[in-house]
């Protein structure tokens, strides 16, 4: 996205979702004036449950760190042309993997140890989850949007039955709940907020990403492969082996999300863990049009948006759907943008050399 | 051309693409059109009294018109909001994840709230013994948590023995059906809910002993299309009378009701929803415990000091539930039958666990001449289903 020998795609990409914004802010402002609230007040208390103080900015972060890892789920995979929407179900298995982990270690390790193998198991549950779709998707030409999509499904019923049944904490009585992590191997806080790791995971996810896909001959092949998967066999690259590779980075960062969901916020894997931040993740990676980068950026203004969630509700007496709405807009919104890309003569690049040759040689 | 093509399918492929965010995108906001019905009634007008008024929060885990449980609490906060000296304030649709941490904390912060009432489960552990922890001075109601000493000493629990209104709706229901079979769409085999369907079967059975309560869990506590697909699976094997305990009965009611088959609400009166086959329901009644909570803290009496117990239970004699009102299809024997019961939970001499008492399985739950008054710490970990009841748990 960012090239600065081409500024105009670059401010053409900046341009377009900065409008898209701005426009489903005023649409929502006419929903907000006909239930009866004022417009402006609403954005005031949007702008100040969301950015106004640290406090409001930490809850601001805190709804977005899940999201940052569960969008890479579907990033990844998309530079690769494929469309993967596994990441709910790939949160689960991760969290699954990071409480098996975490309880058959105990307090046998030091913390840190403790902590890394619970990385290391939600990151690989969920990772061979996704990468469960690439191979279908390669080897068994399945559609990998609905295997992936099914797989959420198949995850949830593995995580329902295991915290039901056989993993199940007896004296978790109405909330059916696996045994608690050990209270030392727990993921704490960033010194001095509330937010927990988790952002910081993301946040490193989310460059590791942006430099493995635009700055490596890896990166380059997965995405040649995307634009032509063809040419890129004829090429000689491995596409298959491309495929379940970042399929299985993709779903391993999902898993860490489930990881971080349990253990620093749950300290048990239950239903909680499926609560829609597959979903929202969904959302913010085709908003970010797969740029990782772009991706945290996406991530933070939608946890931007759930955090005033609260506040239109007490404040202003809008109904709880409300902050729903405002997402939706912003989403349709920012989506309907996507199709403006190339219709604004004012963005494209006037390329002299092209004049040189005559049109038909083109085609 | 051929470019020209490869651009056509690409678009197209985006196209695809757009379309199935757009709908996801609608079906988030079209959820909106379930929840916009009714809108907050904040009292505002109560900063105006010369006291600072005592700020209370509700926090609930889905709509508040959901016809379920979350309806039932905020009728609870309607009825304290109308106290003085009170202010409400209310947030739904919170999840049981971090997010509910915030909510509190924002209501304490900028709300000002000294009482929290977070109302689903879920919020107990770890969220609500959490924040409780960072904010001493903020006392915490939870509906069900089980304080154990080494809690935090602001947080308090109380709940409702509503499966004796469940035995009383068995009573109506063996009173109604012709077939002898009953249903009962239960979302996870949990104690609460186990509980629920012991009582409801117990009290069919107090009228026809060998009549039968079928059972389906849905493993979801919101999970509509199964329920429908449970209540008509049902009906087709001849159960004429159904209750459940889900989130939001309305589907299960709505289904019922479809089929022409007598239903039994649950958490709140869906009478609307079948006029004419509704027979009775087990509803909450948080009315009493709310007022008499915000009561206790205009008193000055607090869960720190010990004035205000750590756990409240209470049955129909502390009016913790109430019974939606007969529908025209139960018959006066049925009425009398049932208001009898009633006088007996209200003067506390009914106990609906006596043996001999089996599970579906033959074991002995109570021999003979025991019995396990509702107190009973046995009851709060129940996880068998008594005979009579067809599933497993």
């Amino acid at each position: 996205m960012i090239n600065r020998s081409n500024w105009r795609k670059t401010l053409e990409a900046i341009c377009i979702p900065v409008g898209a914004v701005l426009v489903a802010l005023i649409i929502f402002g006419i929903f907000c004036a006909v239930v009866g609230a004022n417009p402006f007040a609403v954005y005031g208390s949007i702008y100040k449950a969301a950015f106004g103080r640290w406090s409001a900015w930490q809850r601001t972060l805190i709804q977005a760190s899940p999201l940052l890892l569960s969008a890479l789920c579907t990033v990844l995979p998309a530079r690769l042309g494929l469309v993967i929407i596994g990441n709910e179900g790939a949160l689960v298995m991760g969290g699954l993997g990071a409480i098996i982990v975490g309880l058959s270690l105990g307090e046998s390790l030091s913390p840190l140890l403790v902590q890394i193998g619970m990385a290391m198991g939600g990151m690989l549950f969920g990772g061979v989850w996704i990468a469960i779709a690439g191979a279908l998707r390669h080897y068994r030409a399945v559609n990998e949007t609905i295997s992936s999509l099914l797989l959420n499904y198949i995850a949830i019923a593995l995580l329902n039955h295991l915290v039901e049944g056989p993993m199940r904490d007896p004296s978790s009585l109405n909330k059916p709940s696996t045994f608690p992590l050990a209270e030392i191997n727990r993921l704490g806080d960033i010194p001095g907020t509330r937010i927990h790791y988790g952002l910081l995971y993301g946040l490193i996810a989310c460059i590791v990403a942006y430099i493995l896909i635009e700055r490596t001959t890896f990166g380059f092949a997965a995405r040649t492969a995307g634009g032509n998967i063809r040419a890129a066999q004829i090429a000689g690259l491995p596409v298959g082996k491309l495929t379940i590779i970042i399929c299985f980075l993709a779903g391993s960062c999902a898993g860490l999300a489930g990881m971080v969901e349990v253990a620093a916020v749950h300290g048990v894997a239950n239903e909680s863990l499926n609560v829609g931040y597959g979903y929202g993740g969904i959302l913010v990676a085709f908003v970010a049009r797969h740029n990782p980068l772009a991706t945290a950026l996406v991530a933070v203004s939608l946890g931007g948006i759930l955090a005033s969630g609260g506040i239109l509700q007490r404040s202003h007496s809008l109904p709880d759907a409300t902050v729903l709405v405002f997402q939706g807009l912003v989403f349709l919104v920012v989506l309907y943008g996507d199709s403006l890309y190339g219709r604004f003569p004012f963005f494209q690049e006037k390329i002299d050399s092209v004049k040189k040759f005559p049109k038909k040689s083109l085609q | 051309m051929n470019q020209k093509n490869s651009r056509l399918s690409h678009l197209s492929r985006r196209q695809i693409i757009r379309g199935v965010l757009a709908t996801t995108a609608f079906g988030l906001t079209a959820k909106f059109g379930t929840g916009c019905s009714d809108q907050s009634e904040t009292d505002e007008t109560a900063s105006e009294e010369e006291t600072e008024p005592i700020v209370i929060g509700f926090i609930y885990v889905g709509p508040k018109d959901d016809f379920g449980y979350n309806q039932s609490h905020a009728e609870g906060a309607a009825a304290v909001a109308e106290l003085p000296g009170v202010k409400v304030v209310e947030q739904a649709n919170v999840p049981e994840t971090q997010t509910v941490q915030e909510t509190m904390r924002e209501m304490i912060e900028i709300d000002g709230a000294t009482m929290l009432f977070p109302t689903s489960f879920g919020y107990f552990e770890p969220h609500i013994l959490e924040i409780a922890r960072e904010f001493p001075e903020v006392q915490f109601f939870h509906a069900g948590g089980l304080y154990e000493s080494g809690m935090p000493e602001n947080v308090g629990s109380y709940f409702d023995y509503i499966d004796e209104a469940q035995y009383i709706a068995g009573i109506v229901a063996a009173h109604t059906t012709e077939s002898g079979k009953l249903g009962f769409v239960a979302a996870k085999p949990i104690s609460q809910v186990l509980r629920n369907i012991n009582g409801f079967t117990l009290g069919a059975k107090s009228i026809k002993p060998d009549i039968t309560t079928q059972v389906v869990f849905t493993g979801d506590w919101a999970a509509p299309v199964k329920e429908a697909e449970a209540v008509n699976s049902m009906v087709n094997q001849g159960i004429d009378v159904i209750t459940c305990h889900v989130d939001s009965p309305k589907v299960v009611i709505e289904t019922a009701s479809k089929r022409g088959v007598y239903c039994s609400g649950y958490h709140t009166d869906q009478s609307a929803l079948a006029p004419e086959l509704y027979l009775t329901g087990a509803e909450w009644d948080w009315r009493s415990i709310y007022t008499q909570y915000a009561n206790w803290v205009k008193e000055g009496k607090t869960l720190m000091n010990g004035e205000i117990p750590h756990i409240v239970r209470g049955g129909y004699q502390e009016k913790f539930w109430k019974l939606s009102p007969y529908g025209p299809a139960v018959s006066e024997s049925a009425k009398s039958e049932a208001e009898a019961v009633k006088a007996k939970f209200a003067d506390a001499t009914m106990i609906i666990y006596t043996g001999e008492l089996k599970d579906n399985q033959g074991q002995v739950i109570l021999p003979d001449g025991k019995s396990y008054e509702q107190q009973a710490i046995e009851l709060e970990t129940t996880d068998w289903l008594v005979e009579g009841v067809k599933g497993s748990v």
